[in-house]
């Protein structure tokens, strides 16, 4: 974007907007009430109308002003991992059973820094799977298989 | 009940050996995650929440507040050896502690630090049980125009004092109600943003949203730029205080302690306020102004007193209206819900032994604390040694794992991944993710209360201003935007807030 603009306003105050956008036409669909008697729309409405304002009002304020500093790097390699392993984990925890998804989670996250070589990764994903294993299973126990019914014969 | 047979009734719930035992383990986690920079109590005790379900109520909430008050201990541990805050609280402690070590008298300042937070955590733990129980009583005559008026309170002034733009602000506090409002209406039962998925009829989980924008979002904010850290100090030697140092610190410390107490109960980040207010109060009464920033010990005595003393008092507006200051106090409300108990001024009555107990568990805290840190504090050099990189695949995973713990519920894991990203854009855009924390736990109360005051007042809303109380408090949120909009003082909030937790 080359305009003479905060990039940080207007995307924050888009996501605002998007959001507040979402919760106002979504409880359109429910009953609205009077003030003697709110129903459930009543304040997801009146709210999602003020975030609206709200974004629009934090976009317009950064007209004029652009960021001092160039914004850093994107993380895409933490972003895709990190996030990945998360729904990855609650994709297949009951499928595939307490082992092999914490293994893999562990690798997984532990490969997004790029100071992590595979073999660093490995011996970290090993050792937070027997620290979970110990506090979560064994210590709390938490009712999970070891091994899922996806991996049994 | 006189307040020496309360006290008596809580020492016998804190003395507990199990008590004591979970107590210790909280400020030992608390120091650890106040050590290590990059992950803040909010993010920690969001992950334990689930673990201390499993726990009796006292027991829980008493770590809980453990963690929360030792990590404003472990927090200065790093901010003087290494010159980077664990905590936002002890950003102002860097400034002369970090100096001081640099001089070869790192040992005095944390013995500094460790005695005013000590001081500091006692004297502020008896103005909660003094205090706590009178207003206690004042907020039984509360109605639903009353408590309405009071989160209005709370939420704006959480603005006022957050650092930042205000219209950020408070477009992340409604961002926060609105998301407080998924899940099936209280009054009719409609679902709401649910998308026809069953699991969300009860509403966004507390602890996903909790552990995704502040544990997730720091973690990919933290792999935009991956840095070691260097331990500049690598052992520390004579902890003993000159007799000159014990004169230079005792007004420091009373002043401290003082101003961090009253600073604590004011919703938004007081602690962090506190210290930094401390700071400047010592360095404008010192004889030796130029002193500061070059390794003066007021430096670290007042703020180190005041924040430790505004974290006890931050538990005045939870333990007596239910409703929390900052974030980790919304926490410590979810950690009360989960355990089956509504925070609020019943709690005194309903459950004497836990509102006591806690009060009397942060002495004993604070104790273990003295003894936890300076003995050890060998040891918690060390743990600064540990890399980001073996830690934060530990934080993703427990995450995970202990928000499943709850309630088995794979949606919950979902959420994280949603609020993570979520919360790392707006992060990254400029936004601070502690008052949507805040907007988002007190959203379904915010909406009770306001239908039901209502509804009594036949859909009247003048009934806010017509009550004394509820027109008091209006009027007190009024004056706290007001003044955070006044030129004068936008310009010190910039400099007083250099970073958030």
């Amino acid at each position: 974007m080359a305009v003479n603009a905060s990039r940080n306003d207007f995307a924050s105050g888009a996501i605002f907007v998007a959001l507040g956008g979402y919760f106002a036409l979504e409880a359109m669909k429910y009953d609205f009430g009077t003030p003697f008697r709110m129903g459930p729309g009543f304040m997801p409405v009146v709210l999602g109308g003020v975030l609206v304002a709200l974004g629009v009002a934090v976009a317009a304020k950064g007209i004029g002003k652009p960021d001092a500093e160039a914004p850093p790097a994107w993380p895409w390699r933490g972003i895709v991992l990190v996030l990945g392993t998360i729904l990855f984990f609650a994709a297949t925890i009951r499928g595939l059973g307490f082992i092999p998804v914490v293994l893999i989670s562990g690798l997984a996250t532990a490969l997004s820094s790029s100071r992590n070589s595979l073999l660093s990764s490995l011996v970290i994903s090993v050792g937070l799977c027997v620290l979970c294993m110990l506090i979560f299973v064994v210590g709390l126990g938490l009712l999970v298989p070891w091994v899922g019914p996806w991996l049994r014969f | 009940m006189d307040l020496i047979s309360s006290l008596a009734l809580g020492f016998s719930v804190a003395l507990d050996p199990v008590n004591i035992l979970y107590c210790f383990i909280g400020v030992l986690l608390g120091t650890l995650v106040g050590v290590l920079p990059g992950i803040g109590p909010t993010a920690t005790i969001a992950m334990l929440l689930p673990i201390t379900f499993s726990l009796n109520a006292e027991t829980a909430l008493i770590m809980l507040a453990g963690i929360y008050y030792g990590a404003q201990y472990g927090g200065s541990t790093t901010a003087i050896l290494i010159n980077l805050p664990g905590e936002s609280s002890s950003a102002v402690t860097a400034i002369d502690g970090y100096q001081m070590a640099r001089k070869g008298r790192a040992g005095a300042a944390l013995a500094t630090a460790a005695i005013g937070s000590f001081f500091a955590g006692s004297v502020a733990t008896l103005l909660l049980a003094f205090f706590a129980p009178p207003l206690a009583r004042a907020a039984l005559n509360f109605g639903a125009p009353e408590y309405f008026s009071l989160i209005v309170l709370g939420l704006l002034v959480s603005i006022a004092l957050a650092h930042g733009s205000i219209l950020k602000a408070l477009g992340m506090i409604v961002l926060g109600l609105l998301l407080g409002m998924v899940g099936q209406d209280i009054y009719t039962g409609t679902p709401r943003f649910t998308f026809g998925v069953r699991e969300l009829f009860g509403g966004l989980n507390f602890v996903a949203v909790a552990v995704g924008v502040f544990g997730i979002a720091e973690i990919l904010r933290n792999l935009e730029n991956e840095k070691e850290r260097e331990v500049g100090v690598k052992a520390v030697t004579n902890l003993w205080l000159t007799r000159d140092d014990v004169k230079r610190i005792v007004m420091p410390i009373l002043r401290g302690t003082g101003l961090g107490s009253i600073l604590g109960i004011l919703p938004g980040g007081g602690h962090i306020l506190s210290s930094f207010a401390s700071y400047s109060v010592e360095k404008r009464l010192s004889k030796t102004p130029e002193e500061f920033g070059q390794g003066a010990i007021e430096g670290v005595a007042g703020p180190e007193s005041a924040n430790n003393a505004a974290a006890q008092t931050s538990f005045i507006p939870l333990m007596t209206l239910g409703i929390p200051a900052h974030p980790v106090m919304a926490l410590m409300i979810g950690a009360f819900i989960l355990q089956g108990i509504t925070p609020g001024p019943n709690v005194i009555n309903e459950q004497p032994a836990l509102f006591w107990g806690i009060i009397a568990s942060m002495w004993v805290g604070n104790l273990l604390l003295v003894i936890l840190n300076l003995p050890l504090v060998g040891l918690w050099v060390k743990m600064l040694s540990i890399p980001y990189r073996v830690l934060f695949p530990a934080i993703v995973l427990f995450a995970c794992i202990g928000t499943f713990s709850i309630n088995q519920n794979i949606y919950d894991i979902y959420a994280i991944a949603f609020f993570g990203i979520l919360g790392y854009l707006l992060i990254r855009f400029g936004c601070e993710p502690a008052p949507l924390l805040l907007g988002f736990v007190l959203g379904p109360l915010l909406e009770e209360h306001l239908r039901r005051a209502m509804i009594i007042s036949r859909g009247d809303p003048m009934i806010f201003l017509h009550r004394p109380i509820s027109a008091t408090l209006l009027g007190l949120a009024l004056l706290a935007v007001l003044i955070a909009v006044l030129p004068s003082i936008r310009r010190k909030r910039a400099e007083v807030f250099v970073e958030d937790d």
